[in-house]
C-alpha cells in the first residue's frame, strides 16, 4: 500500500473511531435521560454519530482494499488500534458533562467538516456535507443546553462549570496534527486541524460567556488518541460495544 | 428536572405545502424554543412534515364535554345550514 492510500486509510479509521465511540457514549442515555423528550433527542444524535461512523469505516474498507468491512472495523480492533480524541471516549458523567463534552465537540464538528466539505476526495466532502447539517442542529441544541445550566440554578451553573473544568484539556488534541496527515493536507484531503481553534475559540467562548461561565485557564492538556494512547475508560466502552462479535464470530441480526 | 414542572406544548405538523398543520400530539418543555426543537426529534424523524408550530396548550381555550348538547348540536332538522346541496368542480378536492 502507498503512502498516500495508508494516511487516507488511517485519516478514514480515526474519524470513523471520533464518531462511533461518542456514538455509543451518547446511547448509554437511552432510557436513562432525564425527561423523555430529551432521552429521544440525545438518541437521535447518538445515532447520527453511528451513521457517521458507518460511512468513515465503509469508506476506510473500500480504501483498504483487503476484504475487511465496516464491521471488521468497529468490532475487531482493540484500544491500542483506536484513533480518536480522547474527549470521545470519557464516561457520560451527569447531564451537564454530557451536554459540556457536547458543546465542545459540535462546536468543532462545525468547523472541522466545514473544511472536510472542501476536499479532494469527492467521498469525504460528501460525508462532510451530510455530518454538517446533523452538526449545525447538534450545536443548536448543545449551546441551548450551557446556557439553560450555565444560567439556571446554583447547582446547575455548578455542575456545568465543574463539567468544562474536568474537558477543557482534552480539548488540544483536536487541533494537534497526526504524523501522517499534513502529506493529506498538502495533497487537498485533509484539513489542516491547527488552523482551526480560533474559530471554535469564539463559539465556546461566547456560550460560555452568555451562560454566565468562567472560561478554564489553558493550563493543562492531554492528547494521544490519534496515536492509540487512550484513557483507561475505552476498553470499557469497547468491551461493552465488541463483546457480541467477540463471543459469537459472525454474529447477523 | 422535575418533568410535572415543565408546561404541555401541543404540536401542529404541516406534511406537505398546501396543507394546513395538523396536530400530532404533545410534548413538555421549558420553553416554546425547545419545545420546538423536542418536536423535531419527537415527531419529525422521518420527514414527515415542512413546518412546525408549538402552542402553549395552557393557551388554548376549549369547547367543555358538557356543553356539547346545546352548544355543538348540528340542527340536523335545518339543512340548508349544510353547503351539502351544491356541485363541486373536481379541483376542489378539500372541502
Amino acid at each position: 500500500m502507498e503512502f498516500q492510500q495508508k494516511s487516507l486509510l488511517n485519516y478514514c479509521i480515526a474519524l470513523g473511531d471520533d464518531s462511533l465511540t461518542l456514538g455509543h457514549r451518547l446511547s448509554e442515555w437511552c432510557r436513562n435521560g432525564p425527561f423523555l423528550e430529551e432521552d429521544l433527542a440525545l438518541t437521535n444524535v447518538s445515532l447520527d454519530f453511528i451513521g457517521r461512523a458507518r460511512l468513515f469505516y465503509s469508506y476506510a474498507a473500500e480504501v483498504e482494499g483487503q476484504g475487511r468491512s465496516e464491521d471488521d472495523l468497529a468490532y475487531l480492533r482493540d484500544c491500542r488500534e483506536y484513533r480518536n480524541f480522547l474527549i470521545n471516549e470519557l464516561p457520560i458523567g451527569d447531564f451537564a458533562f454530557t451536554m459540556a463534552r457536547q458543546l465542545m465537540v459540535d462546536a468543532y464538528d462545525m468547523v472541522f467538516f466545514a473544511g472536510l466539505a472542501q476536499s479532494k476526495d469527492p467521498m469525504l466532502a460528501a460525508i462532510a456535507a451530510k455530518a454538517i447539517k446533523e452538526s449545525r442542529y447538534h450545536l443548536r441544541r448543545s449551546e441551548d443546553w450551557i446556557k439553560r445550566l450555565g444560567d439556571g440554578t446554583e447547582e446547575s451553573h455548578e455542575r456545568v462549570q465543574n463539567a468544562f473544568n474536568q474537558l477543557w484539556g482534552y480539548a488540544a488534541e483536536m487541533f494537534e496534527m497526526a504524523d501522517d496527515e499534513q502529506q493529506l493536507v498538502d495533497a487537498g484531503i485533509a484539513v489542516n486541524r491547527s488552523e482551526l481553534k480560533p474559530d471554535w475559540t469564539s463559539t465556546v467562548h461566547s456560550v460560555l460567556k452568555e451562560a454566565t461561565l468562567d472560561i478554564p485557564a489553558d493550563d493543562w492538556a492531554i492528547g494521544g488518541g490519534r496515536e492509540g494512547e487512550h484513557t483507561e475508560h475505552l476498553g470499557f466502552l469497547l468491551a461493552e460495544l465488541q463483546f457480541l462479535q467477540r463471543t459469537y464470530p459472525g454474529q447477523q441480526w | 428536572m422535575n418533568r410535572q414542572s415543565l408546561p404541555l406544548f401541543e404540536i401542529f405538523i404541516r406534511s406537505k405545502r398546501g396543507l394546513d398543520h395538523r396536530h400530532v400530539g404533545s410534548l413538555h418543555a421549558e420553553d416554546p424554543a425547545q419545545a420546538m426543537d423536542y418536536a423535531r426529534d419527537v415527531y419529525l424523524r422521518r420527514s414527515e412534515g415542512v413546518s412546525i408550530w408549538v402552542v402553549r396548550s395552557s393557551d388554548i381555550t376549549a369547547s367543555q364535554e358538557s356543553d356539547v348538547e346545546s352548544f355543538l348540536d348540528p340542527m340536523d332538522d335545518k339543512p340548508y345550514r349544510h353547503a351539502t346541496h351544491y356541485k363541486l368542480p373536481k379541483e376542489v378536492d378539500n372541502m
